[in-house]
Order: C-alpha cells, then sequence, then structure tokens
C-alpha cells in the first residue's frame, strides 16, 4: 500500500520506473518516507549515472548484515549495500539497495559517478568484505591491514571478552611493524623524478596541528606538497559496532562523543531517527529546548574552530578569548543539564530534565555580551592582512567539486552554494525561527571561516528567539516509548508502570523498520540511519557524519602548496577525528 | 674602564645576562597571560616567580638523551653555540659611559659577526638531527637568515654614517642632542624586523613552527640541550633589544635617573614590546617572509642608506 504511495506522490521514482521499467525496482516502505528502492547490482551503475544530475550529492554508502535480522525485506540477501543521494533543490533523498549473497559479495564501483564512494567503499569492504568491482584502490581504511575478519559483520566478535586475549610476540609486532611502512608505490607516486629525489614526510598521526590523531603522508618537492594520502582509523573505536549492543536508550552518550564538540547535537540527530521509527510526537516545549541547545553547542564548536584557526596559521592570543568564552558557554550547559561537553542530555521523546529555574538571565547575559566580542575577535583575527595572505586563496575547490566529494555544511556554504537545511528542510522546529543562512563565494580557507564566523551570529539569533517565546508545557512525549517516560503516571496506572520498568529495565523495544534524519550538525550534514528489528537494541547503527567527505578531498585542494598552507586547509576545514573515524 | 674592572663587569653580565633570560622566560608568560585575559604561571612563590627554578630544576634533571641516529658531535656542539655567540654579543654594549665589557672601535661588526654566528648553530642542529622536521626547519632557516642578515647589516649603516664610527660608545654619545630614532625611523623599523626575524620568534619564528614542523630544528632536543636553544632565543631577543635602545633610543642617556637604570629601564620597555607582537600576530608563509624581505624591506633599507648620505654629505657640504 505505502508502495504505490510514495510511487504516486513522488516523482522520482515515477520517472525511475519509466525509464527503466517497474519491474527492475521494489519499493520499501521506511517509517521516514524516504522512497527505498531495491534493485539488482546489475542496473546499478546505470541507475546511479541516470539519478545523478537529479542528486548531485552520494550523501552516504554502507553496508547492513542481514543475515541475523528477522523483519528482512523480500528483496534482501545476505548482505545490502545502500546508497543514499540528497537532491538540493527539492530537497529531497533516495535510498538504493542492492542485495548480494555470501558467496558472491561483489558490487560494482560508483567511483565514476559519484567520486566520494572512494572511501565509503572502502569502508563497507573494510566493514563487511563486500568487495567493489574495478575499485582503484580496494584497502581497508578504519581498521589495521593486518585485521583479521570484517568488523561489523553479525559473526563478529563485538567485546574482548569474546575473543581470545591479546598478545603480542616478536613475530607479530615485527609483522605489524611492517604493515605500517609506506611504500609509495603503493598510492602512486614516484619517488624520485629523473634529476631530483621526493622527500615523504608523515605528518601526524601526532602533530600539534592535525586535529586529534589524523595522519597524512606528504610527497614533498622542497616544502611543496606534490601528492599526499590521508591515513585515517586511529580513532576508530567502533561507535556502530557499539549502536548494535547498547539499548536505545544507552546509546544516546556515544553520540555525544561522535562529533566530541558537537555535543548535544549528536543527540538531536540520533533521536530524531528514533522518534521516526517509534512514531513519537515530541512536545513543543522540548523542541525549543532542542534546538536552543544545539545552537549553543554549535556556538561552542564553531569558537573552537575560530581560535585553533587563528592558531593553526600562527596567531597566539585569539584562541584564548575564544575558550574563556566557550568556558562561559559551557558554564550555562552545566547550569542546564549538569554537564559540559557531552552532556547525554537529549532523550527519546525530549529531554532528561526541564529548564532549571533562573536559566533566562544566564542565557540572555551570554548572547547578549557575545556580539560585542565577535566584533572584537572580527579586528583580532579575520581583518588581520597576515591571517588573510595565509588564507585567502588557499585550499579552494568550486560547488561542483564540493558535491561531487560529499562537502557539506559549512564548507560547502563557503562556495557560494546557498543551502542549509535548517532552512530549505526545516527538522525539529526550525520553520519557526527567523535566520539568516550565511554564503561566501570563493570557496577558500578564509571564507569558510567567514561562513562559520556569521553562523556564531545567527545562532545567537536563533537562541534569542528560543529564550523570547519559549513554550509551555511538558519536557518529554506521553507516548509509551518515551524513555524515561514521565514518572508522575507511573503510580496512577499499572500499564505505564510496566511500561516504565520495561523501558528503564531492558530499554525500549522499538518498532522494525528504517529510518534516518539528517540535520545540519556543526561540521555539515549528520544523522543516523538505524535499522530497528523491532528489538531494545539497534539491528544496524550507520552514522553519516559530515567529516569523513572533508578529509577525503583534502589532497585535491592541497596539491602543489605549501606545508603551511596544508596545515591552513586542515585548520579550516574543522574537523574532529570521532567524527571521522566513529 | 681598567682591564681588571672590566673583567668583573664581563662576569656580572654573564650572571645577569643569563638570569634576565631565565626571568624572562616567567615574565613573558604572565605578561602573555594578562594580554590574553589568562593568569599564566602563578602559583609558585610571589607573583608566581618561583616558576623559573621549578623549570630550571625540571629542565636540569632530565634524561640527557641524544638520538642514536643523531651526528653526536655536532648534535651536542649545536646549542653551545647559540649561547656563546649571543654571551660574546653582550660584549660591545655601552651600558653606562664607562659600563662596558670593552669598547671596540668596531663594535656594531662584532655584535653583527656573532649573531650571524647564531644562525650556525640552528643550522648545525638541524643537520645533527637527522630528522625530517628539523631538516625542513633548518632549510627555512638558513634562508630566512640569508636574506635577514644582509638588510640587517645594511640598516645600520645609516647610523654610522650618522656618527661616522663603528663605536658603540661613540654612536650612543653622538645622539646626546637628538636620538636617532627621529632621523633613522626608516632604519628603525628594518632593524627591529630583522632582529625579530634573527632572534627567531614569532611573527618570525618560522624556523620553528611549531604548528607544521612540530618544533622545527630542535625537535630531536630536550633537556638542558633544549634549554640552551630557549636560553639562547631569549638571550638573543635581551642582545637586541639592547642594541635597539644603544643605537635608535640614546643608550644610557636621560635626565634624572644613573645612566645604567635609563639603559635598563628602555631595554625593559622595548622587550616589552617584543612580547606584544608575538601575542598579536600570525605567522607569515615562507615563501611571503622572502618576498618581504627583499621585495620590500631590501629596497627600503638601500633607499636609508642613500638618503642618510645624501644629507650627511649636503649637511658637511
Amino acid at each position: 500500500m505505502l508502495n504505490a504511495q510514495v510511487s504516486n506522490t513522488n516523482t522520482t521514482v515515477d520517472d525511475l520506473f519509466a525509464r527503466f521499467g517497474e519491474h527492475v525496482f521494489e519499493l520499501q516502505p521506511t517509517p521516514d518516507n524516504t522512497p527505498t528502492l531495491w534493485l539488482d547490482r546489475a542496473k546499478l551503475v546505470e541507475v546511479l549515472s541516470h539519478l545523478k544530475p537529479e542528486f548531485p550529492m552520494l550523501l552516504d554508502l554502507f553496508g547492513i548484515d542481514e543475515r541475523l535480522r528477522e523483519h528482512r525485506h523480500p528483496a534482501s540477501s545476505d548482505f545490502t549495500v545502500v546508497y543514499h543521494l540528497l537532491n538540493f533543490s527539492r530537497c529531497e533523498e533516495i535510498r538504493l539497495k542492492v542485495g548480494v549473497a555470501m558467496g558472491d559479495l561483489c558490487v560494482p564501483t560508483t567511483v565514476g559517478v559519484y567520486p566520494n564512494a572512494n572511501w565509503y567503499e572502502r569502508e563497507a569492504w573494510d566493514m563487511f568484505g563486500v568487495e567493489f568491482s574495478g575499485h582503484p584502490n580496494l584497502r581497508r581504511i578504519l581498521l589495521p591491514p593486518t585485521w583479521v575478519g570484517h568488523a561489523l559483520r553479525k559473526d563478529h566478535p563485538a567485546r574482548a571478552t569474546e575473543m581470545e586475549p591479546f598478545s603480542l610476540d616478536d613475530e607479530k609486532q615485527a609483522r605489524e611493524m611492517e604493515a605500517l611502512t609506506f611504500r609509495p608505490e603503493d598510492w602512486g607516486m614516484q619517488r624520485a623524478t629523473e634529476d631530483a629525489e621526493y622527500m615523504f614526510l608523515n605528518l601526524g598521526p601526532n602533530h600539534p596541528s592535525v586535529h586529534g590523531v589524523f595522519r597524512i603522508a606528504l610527497q614533498l618537492d622542497g616544502e611543496v606538497v606534490v601528492d599526499s594520502v590521508p591515513d585515517i582509523g586511529y580513532h576508530h573505536r567502533g561507535a556502530e559496532k557499539m549502536g548494535e549492543r547498547q539499548s536505545w536508550h544507552s546509546y544516546i552518550p556515544y553520540t555525544d562523543r561522535i562529533d566530541y564538540l558537537g555535543g548535544v547535537m549528536n543527540n538531536m540527530a540520533y533521536v530524531m531517527s528514533v522518534e521516526t521509527l517509534a512514531g513519537i510526537k515530541v512536545p513543543d516545549r522540548a523542541r525549543v529546548i532542542r534546538i536552543m541547545m544545539a545552537e549553543l553547542f554549535r556556538i561552542s564548536s564553531h569558537l573552537v574552530f575560530y581560535g585553533t584557526f587563528a592558531q593553526d596559521v600562527g596567531q597566539m592570543s585569539p584562541v584564548f578569548y575564544m575558550f574563556a568564552d566557550r568556558e562561559r558557554l559551557f558554564g550555562i550547559v552545566e547550569a542546564i543539564t549538569g554537564g559540559r561537553m557531552h552532556p547525554a542530555w537529549f532523550r527519546i521523546g525530549g529531554v532528561a530534565q526541564d529548564l532549571p529555574k533562573g536559566w533566562e538571565k544566564l542565557m540572555r547575559d551570554f548572547i547578549d555580551s557575545m556580539p560585542a566580542r565577535l566584533d572584537h575577535y572580527q579586528k583580532m583575527a579575520m581583518d588581520n592582512s597576515i591571517l588573510k595572505q595565509r588564507t585567502v586563496g588557499i585550499g579552494t575547490y568550486n560547488t561542483q567539486e564540493a558535491l561531487d566529494w560529499g562537502v557539506t555544511g559549512p564548507n560547502l556554504r563557503a562556495t557560494g552554494m546557498d543551502w542549509d537545511l535548517r532552512r530549505d528542510r526545516p527538522y525539529g522546529g526550525y520553520e519557526q525561527f527567523d535566520f539568516e543562512v550565511p554564503v561566501a563565494s570563493n570557496g577558500d580557507s578564509y571564507d569558510r571561516a567567514v561562513v562559520r564566523v556569521e553562523e556564531i551570529r545567527q545562532s545567537l539569533r536563533i537562541i534569542r528567539q528560543c529564550l523570547d517565546n519559549m513554550p509551555e508545557g511538558p519536557y518529554k512525549s506521553e507516548h509509551r516509548l518515551t524513555t524515561p517516560p514521565p514518572k508522575e503516571n507511573t503510580l496512577q496506572d499499572i500499564e505505564t508502570l510496566i511500561h516504565h520498568f520495561l523501558n528503564v529495565s531492558w530499554g525500549p523495544a522499538i518498532p522494525a523498520g528504517e529510518a534516518s534524519v539528517p540535520i545540519e550538525a556543526t561540521k555539515g550534514i549528520n544523522s543516523y540511519h538505524l535499522v530497528s528489528d523491532g528489538g531494545t537494541t539497534s539491528y544496524r547503527t550507520r552514522i553519516r557524519t559530515p567529516s569523513f567527505p572533508h578529509l577525503q578531498q583534502i589532497p585535491l585542494i592541497s596539491r602543489g602548496l605549501m606545508i603551511p598552507d596544508l596545515i591552513a586547509i586542515i585548520a579550516s576545514i574543522d574537523f574532529v577525528m570521532a567524527d571521522v573515524d566513529r | 674602564m681598567s682591564d681588571l674592572g672590566s673583567m668583573y663587569f664581563g662576569l656580572f653580565l654573564l650572571l645577569a645576562t643569563i638570569g634576565g633570560a631565565a626571568v624572562l622566560t616567567w615574565f613573558e608568560r604572565r605578561l602573555l597571560g594578562i594580554w590574553q585575559d589568562r593568569y599564566g604561571p602563578n602559583r609558585l612563590g610571589p607573583f608566581g616567580i618561583g616558576q623559573v627554578a621549578a623549570d630550571m630544576i625540571k629542565l636540569l634533571t632530565k634524561d640527557d638523551w641524544v638520538p642514536p641516529f643523531s651526528d653526536r658531535v655536532v648534535f651536542i656542539f649545536a646549542p653551545t653555540t647559540i649561547v656563546v655567540a649571543m654571551m660574546l654579543g653582550f660584549a660591545v654594549v655601552p651600558f653606562g659611559p664607562d659600563l662596558y665589557v670593552i669598547d671596540l672601535n668596531i663594535g656594531l661588526l662584532f655584535f653583527l659577526g656573532m649573531t650571524s654566528l647564531a644562525v650556525y648553530s640552528v643550522l648545525l642542529a638541524a643537520l645533527a638531527s637527522n630528522n625530517k622536521y628539523a631538516l625542513l626547519g633548518g632549510l627555512r632557516s638558513a634562508a630566512q637568515m640569508i636574506s635577514y642578515e644582509v638588510f640587517m647589516g645594511l640598516s645600520l649603516m645609516g647610523v654610522v654614517m650618522l656618527t661616522g664610527s663603528f663605536s658603540m660608545r661613540a654612536i650612543v654619545e653622538a645622539q646626546a642632542d637628538l636620538w636617532n630614532f627621529i632621523p633613522q625611523f626608516l632604519g628603525l623599523f628594518t632593524f627591529m624586523i630583522a632582529g625579530i626575524a634573527e632572534s627567531h620568534r614569532l611573527p618570525f619564528d618560522l624556523p620553528e613552527a611549531e604548528h607544521e614542523l612540530t618544533a622545527g630544528f630542535h625537535t630531536e632536543y630536550g633537556g638542558m640541550k633544549f634549554a640552551m636553544f630557549m636560553l639562547g632565543e631569549y638571550l638573543g631577543l635581551i642582545l637586541i633589544s639592547c642594541m635597539i635602545v644603544a643605537l635608535f633610543f640614546g643608550g644610557w642617556l636621560g635626565p634624572f635617573l644613573p645612566p645604567f637604570v635609563w639603559f635598563c629601564l628602555k631595554t625593559f620597555v622595548v622587550i616589552c614590546f617584543f612580547i606584544l607582537l608575538r601575542a598579536a600576530i600570525p605567522r607569515p608563509r615562507y615563501d611571503q617572509l622572502m618576498t618581504w624581505g627583499w621585495k620590500y624591506m631590501l629596497p627600503l633599507t638601500l633607499l636609508n642608506v642613500i638618503l642618510t648620505g645624501g644629507i650627511a654629505l649636503a649637511m658637511k657640504a
């Protein structure tokens, strides 16, 4: 029934049916109403190429191990590869799914259609062992090259207690060390030209300016970067695997640590997906509180960016001012949530507590004082001529390149693309707010900073509207899957008491289905594709983070520049490694 | 000053400058703290001055490690060079009418020679470390020093022409009527920039460039050998400030207060200014620094030399 509904209302699906024939596809109903089509791998590249003009961005690509799933779609096989595409003008998404059976885990590569599929396909291979035929460089990306097995398969152990105790003998150590050796030939690099040798510099994973444990191997001619190979995975903590063990409720604190500068912004993407699966409607007050806290964390994240950006081009002082502001901001977060960087404060169906008495004054003092301080920083950092010299025209890409490489958020808006999920496809109540979407035009390091600085001001504006219009009412939904449920009712009737007991001890059992709700997080589009099999844990948790594709395109924009430029680019991209490696 | 007297003064100077450099590490951190809305080291002793002693104990007791892949002799020799060269540079600084170690008739050239020697320290350290970051730091240092040495010397020629002598004492005495920073403002400007570059402090700390090259030329250094580089840097800062005072701000000249006090006060102000620069300015890129040096600074110094020479000649005629 839903198949018919979707195909009747969705022009893209109609178009696909008309072009390739309806028998090629199978529609899968999803609670988030994103058209989800199954198709045969033989048709995949053709269909994707056809969709590319309409859907210029490959938002995500990931695998699902279907073997233990009870509520499987009839079209599925042992493993599924999901292609999640995004259209900007109509703000539409579409999912394509390809099923592959165990003995024949092979899908044609889509790197030729969407360049950013490169890393995603490597990740799917790393985690599920799905081969992508024709992929230029199919090797492990998040796990070390010596890893045995594919970590997100259902038969791969998730805990150390399920494995043999770890040991490292001399032979194994030698093998591990050997595997770490950087061989330029593996990456298509020459060691020397006819008259000169290149120097290969290992930047990171421990380096002051790579913002975490990010390694990038550089091929240098003097100080000029000829080519580079980003190497990620040092911060991989198996967050997606953990999603399959933790209850829906107890996974919330893990999300905090994905984009660890984003705090509750991560909770937002996660709980909204769960609520879509469960069909929970969140009361207005909770919605506004969520937006207010999320925007507060956007400011916090951008302040860290602002300070470290200036610091990475060698300006020593600004970071201290911005951290002082952030400290005051955390004071407010602490007063409201009890936590600071990782409050884990959003709940399925609402937020953890109501706002404390006196929160308005704290918040108002903060947002009143910020604009003047931002003006001051503008003069100190952004208007500084040396800072401009270091960043204007450095690390430039245009809108088309950004779309090809899956760049979202401020980094996309810096190229002149006037697009923001909060405004163009409002989620969680953003449609009630009045704010502008800052856009720059050159797509260079400086513009990426300009956009973020202006976003701080816009976030202040949104918070002020929250302050002035905070609705009264409950901060949690009355829905039975709200976790923990409103306590008052539990002593009234046995039904609620049972729900309370079950939801708190075992965790809520979320109805079977699949959903993802993309949100405009601090660094770009963040979403949690959650697969529920009707149990108390997620069957598959896929985290789409903005930083992952952002890092992939570093080699492209840094070729021919110098090491200091590379540092400026890294600073301007604004990533955290937990957001990349998960 | 008698030979014995200047020997004693030399000894005093040795201790005073090393002590001064040590205190300066604390002072700079406090000052930066004030400008950056934070405290800086304020725990140990009054105003945290005990930090100096604590740092010293830490550095002295650290493992004295030489990386096995380095060139051992040069690796150890390199950090001493900068300290020795900078200390020797102090010999010609006139702290008062009769307060100096030696009044060479080529005092200024001696100073330039000593600061040039200090460059070797960085280069040798970079080469001996056998480390890629150090090598890049060394490369930058070599390029930066060559470009900035050129106009560092030239920027002082205006002062020499006005005085007619290379003797530091004569230069200060010649400023009795008018301090050199007025007629020689171009010289002051260029010398100051060359001076920061010479002591490779932010914004011209490219050989170190923490954010790019981790620690640049001293990546492999630790403990006392690292401390020697720090000492050298701070000695360099003091020396350059002393020279700026002596060459452009009338040295010990000033009313009421004793000459030595005047000299120290002026030097203090210049040092504070250098610290302020560090707090305020980002680091230019290496090629931008070169462009600056050769395309703007060098022509400016040459212009200064021509103008000063022309005016001096005209006034004589």
